[in-house]
Order: structure tokens, then sequence, then C-alpha cells
């Protein structure tokens, strides 16, 4: 099996800008980036990732008109431009930019799919309608992403707004260490819910962008 | 204070969601034999209706909304048994639900805040409810309107197998049916018979009074 799904000229998993028509302009969002982009170089394939803003999840309906403009403007400097997006709750939205401008993105409707794999994720909700999933990405920035968006920094007595209904945490852990651990547990304990840690590393992820690229 | 102050108090208190202030401010006004429908209809809607305008302008957002809500709950708790004593008509019945299998909630929340401020009689069965119990509910209350929420694509289903189950029980023609929830769309209500969708809270309210306006005229009382 190919390491390289287009040819390795460079490798490199910034977003700074060195245009090239020989390359790959990966379009992700933030809260994937780093990882694409570790991959990325790890594998030496040509592709530059380009992050848009993680925060855009909390109002998703502006995610597609986001990569529309970007994928516009990468468009002229790149050989290829790819979404590293699932669907992320635009509900087909986003897939209409991408059949707007021939794009591919990655599978499955949340980048929990992408983690865990579909089933896994469906049978999470068949087990417990009330599960509360994170990443690597989520529990590192858990009071910026979620406890301030969601107002609980100003309003903690929103928590049962928010998490009334909801029976358990499930952080889907990529790279676990003892540090993320101890903040998957904080966050699970601020919002008052259990905590289950199912390792799912970025192998779905790897597999993922690969085909995506390819 | 006068009552105009109360007034003032309570639309300024309920708009950054300071429930135990509006909650004083309530108590005093009634204290100060101030009508509650006037604490209602002078303050407290046209506060929900300016936090419903800044939702859509984008200049709040669901945790504004919520908070907000919470005030304007808190006041209501007081004030809708007295209301009831009054007689005031409301403007319709609206029995609400998140379906089977789906546990989300805030945007049908958000919802109920939006149409009992706009003076709609809000009965929530809460979350996974299953058909049986819309129908049960709906043969207990006799609501105007029958709200299904999902937020998942995997429950939207249950929408159309609420539908079905209002149809066997000899219910469909006899209450509105309202789906919503962020996957849903226009063509998806059309898709499985509801007779009505919005996009959003304050788009519900206006939807649910045109329905209710469209059937009241056409079945004379």
């Amino acid at each position: 099996m190919s390491s390289s799904p287009t040819a390795p000229t460079s490798t490199t998993g910034s977003s700074t800008s060195s245009p090239s028509e020989e390359r790959t302009a990966l379009i992700a969002c933030g809260a994937i980036a780093q990882p694409c982009a570790t991959i990325v170089a790890r594998r030496g394939w040509p592709v530059e990732v380009h992050p848009l803003p993680p925060l855009l999840h909390n109002q998703p309906q502006e995610i597609a008109g986001e990569v529309r403009a970007l994928a516009r403007r990468l468009r002229p400097s790149y050989a290829r431009v790819v979404v590293g997006y699932a669907d992320c709750g635009t509900y087909g939205a986003l897939d209409a930019v991408c059949d707007e401008l021939g794009l591919a993105r990655l599978p499955g409707l949340h980048c929990y799919d992408v983690y865990a794999g579909a089933d896994r994720i469906e049978r999470f909700f068949e087990d417990q309608p009330g599960t509360y999933l994170l990443t690597d990405f989520l529990v590192r920035s858990f009071a910026r992403t979620v406890e301030r968006e969601l107002g609980l920094d100003r309003w903690p007595e929103l928590r049962e707004d928010y998490f009334g209904h909801y029976t358990r945490v499930v952080w889907l852990a990529q790279e676990p260490d003892d540090e993320l651990r101890r903040l998957a547990a904080a966050a699970s304990d601020r919002i008052g819910l259990p905590l289950t840690v199912v390792e799912t590393g970025n192998a779905r992820l790897e597999s993922a962008l690969e085909a995506l690229l390819r | 204070m006068t009552p105009q102050e109360i007034l003032q108090g309570l639309y300024d208190e309920t708009l950054v969601g300071n429930a135990p202030r509006v909650l004083e401010l309530t108590e005093e006004g009634l204290s100060n034999a101030m009508e509650p429908q006037t604490l209602l209809f002078d303050a407290l809607i046209p506060s929900l209706e300016e936090v419903g305008a800044r939702f859509e302008r984008g200049d709040f957002f669901v945790p504004e909304m919520l908070i907000a809500g919470r005030a304007m709950a808190g006041a209501m708790e007081r004030l809708r048994p007295l209301l009831a004593e009054t007689g005031v008509a409301t403007v319709g019945k609206f029995l609400m639900g998140t379906v089977k299998g789906d546990v989300h909630d805030i945007g049908k929340n958000l919802v109920n805040i939006m149409l009992e401020g706009a003076g709609f009689e809000v009965i929530d069965l809460g979350v996974q409810v299953a058909p049986e119990k819309f129908v049960a509910a709906i043969e207990e209350h006799q609501p105007d309107i029958v709200g299904f929420s999902a937020f998942l694509t995997t429950t939207m289903p249950m929408f159309k197998a609420n539908i079905n189950a209002l149809e066997k029980a000899g219910l469909r023609n006899e209450v509105v049916v309202m789906v919503g929830g962020a996957p849903v769309t226009q063509e998806y209500a059309d898709a499985v018979g509801a007779d009505g969708y919005a996009a959003d809270a304050s788009a519900c309210v206006k939807r649910a009074k045109a329905l209710l306006d469209a059937r009241r005229t056409k079945v004379p009382a």
C-alpha cells in the first residue's frame, strides 16, 4: 500500500501561504486542524492545512459559506482543494458547496464519526441517548469552547438547561496523556456527569485523510 | 416605585435575565395593586419580544435567550394562577415534546418561552416522548397545536411515526402539527405531512399564530 495519496514533493502542515500548483489545500475545521497537520507532516504529503475557526461549530449555519469563500480564494493557488469537515451540523449545506465547487470532504456527520467510526458513535447513542461527546480539542479548550460559549461562566445555573438530560461524558481520546486525563476529568466534573474514556487514536482520521487526498 | 418604574424595571431586568430582581419587581407590582396582565403584557412580553428580536439580529445568542427565559419563567410561576383567575384568554394551547430517542431540548425550551411570552398556554411533555404519550396527552389536554422537536437526523423520522400514531388514533384532524429542530427543513416537514415548520423560536410563534388564524377562519366556532 502506498504511503502517499499524491506525490510527496514536500512536507508541511503549516497554514502559511506557499502557493504551488503541485500542492493540495486542506480546508480544515480548527478543531481537527492540528492532528491533520501532524499527520500530513509525518506522511510527507504535499498538503497545506488552512484552518477555519473551531467556534464556527457553535454557528454551523456559517460553516458552508466560510468554506466556500476560502475554497474560492485558495483554488487559483493549488492543484486541488479538499475539505476537512464532516457534515458538522450543516445538514447538507456543506455538501451543496462541495457539489458546487467540486470538492471532496471527510465522511460522516461529525468529527466524532471520523475519530471513532459512525457505527460506534451510533451505538453510544443507542446505549445512552444522553451521551455528551468530547475530543482532545474540546477537552483542552473546554473552558472557552464549551463553558464560555454556553454562558456557563456567567450563568452557572444554565447547567441544568444544557446538560439536565445527559447521563455521561464520553471522551474520544486521540492522544491521552496525564494532563488531558486531568482536564477531561475536570470538564466532566464541572458539568456533573460521569466520564467514560474511549481511546480512538488518530488512525481513522489518518485513513479518512488518505482517502480524501487520494 | 411608581407603576411605570416597576414596568420599566421588569422590562430591563428580564432583558438581562436577572431572575431574582424580576421576581421582586413582580411581587412589588402585585403588592401595589397592579394587574397581573399589565405586568405580563406591558413589560414581560415586550421584553421577551426584544430578546427574540436581538437573537434574530445576532446580538443575542442561546445563553442570553435562556437566561432571559428563566427570568420570565420565574415571574410567570407567580402570575400564572392569577392570570387564570382573571379569565384572560390564551392565544391557544400548544402541546410540545422532543421525540422518542432524543434528549435535546434547548431549542424546544426556547420555543416554549417565546410561545408563553406570546400568550400561548404551553404544555411541555419533556424529552424522549413516545408516540403513544403524545396521543394520550392530546386526548387529555385537547391542544390546538402539537409540536414535535428533534435535534438528530436519526430521530427526525419519529415525526412521521408520531403523525401516523395521531392518524391511527383518529386525532390527526383535531390538532395542528408543527415540527422543528436544527436538522429540520420545510421540505422535510412537508414530506412527513406536518402542517407547519419554523426555523427558530420567533418564527415558530408567528407560524403558530398564522396556522391557528387560518384554522379558525376555516372552521367557524
